[in-house]
């Protein structure tokens, strides 16, 4: 099977939805000629044409909401925000436009939208180029929240995501784009072309939206990760020796409750991994869910391991960074607890 | 503080209005061109040929009610009283929805006073499948096509009957089926989905545009700036709409408006041409809203016009304007009533009368009242039928996710 950069799985799902569906449009900044900052969009333009791949101004809320629009005439836009770091000028547009469309119009107007964009840090972009605001998503009734860990998920995924008849938002962790990422910084970098989950295959095919994916079976302990962190908790469970099953959520809303609920049931203890913020993010709600369905078979206390509650550093992204290191040591803590 | 420098110390500049309550209205800051006297250009002029547009007034109807220059004669006498008919029901459907929110039916409403003219002339000009987002003042452009009144007040009394399963704020419509896109209730950002609509319409190679509307104080938002950047980049089929009504809740347009003369003029820096019309003129409105629809459907691009109009009642049954304006101030202002102003036209014409105009009243007030009794019998805010909590939990998205089935279970409804 074809093996293929995140870059390409994730480009390979637009043109092969552009393809299918002539009310495909794909824009953004950058995104026309040049293919975007960082490639997905390259090609597109060239074979669909300008008036289905084309520039935007540097406008995110004329981009969500000039797609917003195209959704209520029938398009099925796939935009690009270039960082999730950029997306706040849209956030009104997201939240209060797209989201609740269907709702306040009883379906009279829908809006099929997928948002895509870049998050998360490990590539040194510093405060502005390195923010995960999915809780700033998952927050919000009416969205869908998508973030793939691997190229084959990727391409699944945004298909799924682009035949929904709901806004998605896709969040496409960056460190990932070329390969997997166990935040050992200073180890040499894996490509996609040697890693099983970089096997895409060609043409049409879908992940279901909101159905998580065990990546490791285990007994002792559940990891709930996603997106750069699936990695991180695989190497933190084989270098402490310790028999963990990680779960990877994949889509954050509308979440698979019932494949957590199993697993914690059955190992009795859960530590939750992201690489966002600590306070009010995706991890307290999952930690909440966690207690609230697994109470009585838990043996120790949720923890949560995740970026600190600071702007994301620069120079010091290593010690923002929720690497193996600090996770192993939570998941002794839990095991032990 | 620094000491005081080579040119003193800087001052902040706070506009003001030209009067507060307890002043006399003074409305001489409002220049105002003879009717007739703008002329009207090709609709494929050049929009830099035609930038003085952005700073004068477009009107048709004169003092005596005469309909005069390049402007008029664009509508039969039947095309006038049926619009006449539509602005008086507009007023009337209004005056009968701000009693029934007095009396606790409903919990807010927002009415058109003084400006009928702009939403019920403009419909008439837009085609069957165009697209209109509105605001909240704009309800002329459901009443001027026949939308049935009986669902816009199920709808402000969020009853039974509410196409809109009361979810969302009284008079928030929305009306594919009458190019009435659904209404936000924030302010602005639907002007940019209107030139995505329009984009798309262009993307299809479909023949229908879109119209964009937004208040005075709402261009100051930086989605109509995004709008216009998007609307001129891609040349999109779309008529923007500025409905200058002098006043933002209780905040003067110049507030919003900083130091350009016009809010029209904000086109001309995108190089979309600008209009400035008496958006208490019919035939006006009627008149310029014709030429930018037909440029927008040619492919011409996007038109910015600006409607200078005059809010005469409160901003919602929420507000009092005698706190933050002279009480008389409607009465001074100089575009007159668009009401008084058709009717006078017409009985100039000879195709109407007064008795007309009171039995046209009369019968009106019929028709509205018939059709209140009927929404009522589903049901108003606080009594009778009412939509049920479980409709709450529809329509979020189109399939109903697990956590919100056990949200609805944990309801209990």
């Amino acid at each position: 099977m074809p093996r293929k950069t995140m870059i390409e799985a994730i480009r390979d799902a637009m043109d092969i939805m552009m393809e299918r569906d002539d009310n495909v449009v794909v824009f953004g900044e950058d995104v026309g000629f040049f293919g975007g900052v960082f490639r997905c969009t390259q090609g597109l333009q060239a074979k669909y044409g300008k008036t289905r791949c084309f520039d935007a101004p540097i406008s995110e809320a004329g981009i969500v909401g000039a797609a917003i629009g195209m959704a209520a005439y029938g398009l099925k836009p796939c935009i690009e925000i270039q960082f999730a770091d950029y997306v706040y000028p849209a956030y009104d547009q997201i939240v209060s436009e797209a989201a609740r469309l269907r709702y306040r119009s009883n379906g009279d107007f829908t809006c099929p939208i997928v948002v895509r964009m870049p998050v998360g840090g490990g590539i040194f972009g510093g405060q502005t180029h390195s923010q995960s605001p999915e809780a700033l998503f998952t927050h919000v009734s009416g969205l869908k929240v998508v973030v793939p860990s691997n190229p084959h998920d990727a391409k699944g995924l945004l298909i799924s995501a682009i035949e929904d008849p709901d806004p998605v938002i896709f969040l496409e962790p960056k460190r990932l784009y070329n390969g997997p990422f166990d935040g050992h910084y200073d180890r040499p970098v894996t490509p996609w072309s040697k890693h099983d989950l970089g096997e895409v295959p060609d043409g049409h095919y879908t992940v279901p939206l909101g159905k998580a994916i065990k990546r490791r079976e285990g007994s002792k302990l559940t990891i709930l990760a996603y997106g750069t962190m699936v990695y991180v908790a695989e190497a933190a469970a084989e270098e402490h020796g310790i028999d963990a099953e990680i779960i990877d959520l994949r889509t954050l809303l509308p979440l698979d409750l019932e494949t957590i609920i199993e697993s914690v049931s059955k190992t009795g203890r859960c530590v939750v991994v992201h690489e966002a913020t600590l306070t009010s993010g995706f991890g307290a709600e999952l930690a909440a869910l966690v207690q609230e369905h697994c109470f009585y078979k838990l043996e120790a206390p949720v923890a949560r391991v995740t970026g600190w509650d600071t702007p994301y550093p620069h120079a010091q992204e290593w010690d923002y960074f929720p690497g193996p290191l600090r996770l192993g040591r939570a998941l002794v803590e839990t095991l032990e607890g | 503080m620094s000491d005081d420098g080579e040119f003193g110390p800087l001052s902040l500049h706070v506009p003001e209005p030209a009067v507060r309550p307890g002043g006399a209205p003074d409305f001489s800051n409002v220049e105002l061109d003879e009717a007739g006297a703008i002329r009207r250009p090709e609709v494929d002029a050049n929009p830099e040929d035609i930038r003085d547009l952005a700073f004068s007034i477009i009107r048709v109807l004169n003092r005596d009610g005469e309909a005069v220059g390049p402007w008029a004669g664009l509508l039969t006498d039947d095309q006038l009283i049926e619009g006449l008919r539509h602005m008086m029901t507009l007023r009337t459907f209004d005056a009968r929805m701000q009693i029934a929110q007095r009396q606790g039916k409903t919990s807010f409403y927002m009415q058109h006073l003084g400006e009928e003219a702009v939403s019920c002339a403009f419909r008439k000009a837009l085609a069957p499948g165009d697209m209109n987002f509105p605001t909240y003042r704009q309800a002329g452009l459901l009443i001027a096509d026949d939308y049935p009144m009986v669902e816009m007040m199920c709808q402000i009394y969020s009853n039974e009957r509410d196409p809109l399963k009361g979810r969302q704020l009284p008079i928030m419509y929305s009306s594919k089926e009458h190019g009435f896109f659904s209404i936000s209730g924030n302010l602005a950002t639907q002007y940019i989905q209107a030139v995505g609509w329009a984009m798309a319409s262009a993307i299809k190679h479909d023949t229908k545009i879109a119209a964009g509307w937004i208040g005075d104080g709402s261009t100051a938002e930086s989605d109509f700036h995004a709008s216009l950047v998007f609307a001129s980049t891609y040349k999109a089929p779309i008529v923007l709409n500025i409905v200058n009504n002098q006043w933002a809740i209780s905040t003067f347009q110049g507030i919003a408006r900083g130091g350009s003369g016009t809010f029209a003029a904000r086109g001309l820096g995108f190089g979309i041409p600008a209009l400035r019309v008496d958006g208490n003129d019919y035939l006006a409105v009627f008149a310029v809203a014709k030429w930018a629809i037909e440029r927008a459907r040619r492919n011409l691009g996007p038109t910015l016009i600006e409607y200078v109009t005059y809010r005469a009642g409160a901003h919602s049954t929420s507000d009092d304007p005698s706190a933050y304006r002279p009480k008389t101030e409607s009465d001074a202002w100089p575009l007159g009533d668009p009401v008084i102003r058709l009717k006078n036209h017409l009985i100039g014409r000879s195709v109407w009368s007064d008795d007309r105009h009171k039995q046209t009243e009369a019968e009106i007030l019929d028709t509205v009242v018939a059709a209140q009794k009927e929404a009522e019998s589903f049901g108003t805010l606080h009594a009778g039928g009412k939509p049920s909590a479980r409709d709450m939990f529809e329509g979020v998205y189109e399939e109903m996710p697990p956590h919100l089935r056990r949200q609805r279970q944990q309801a209990g409804v």
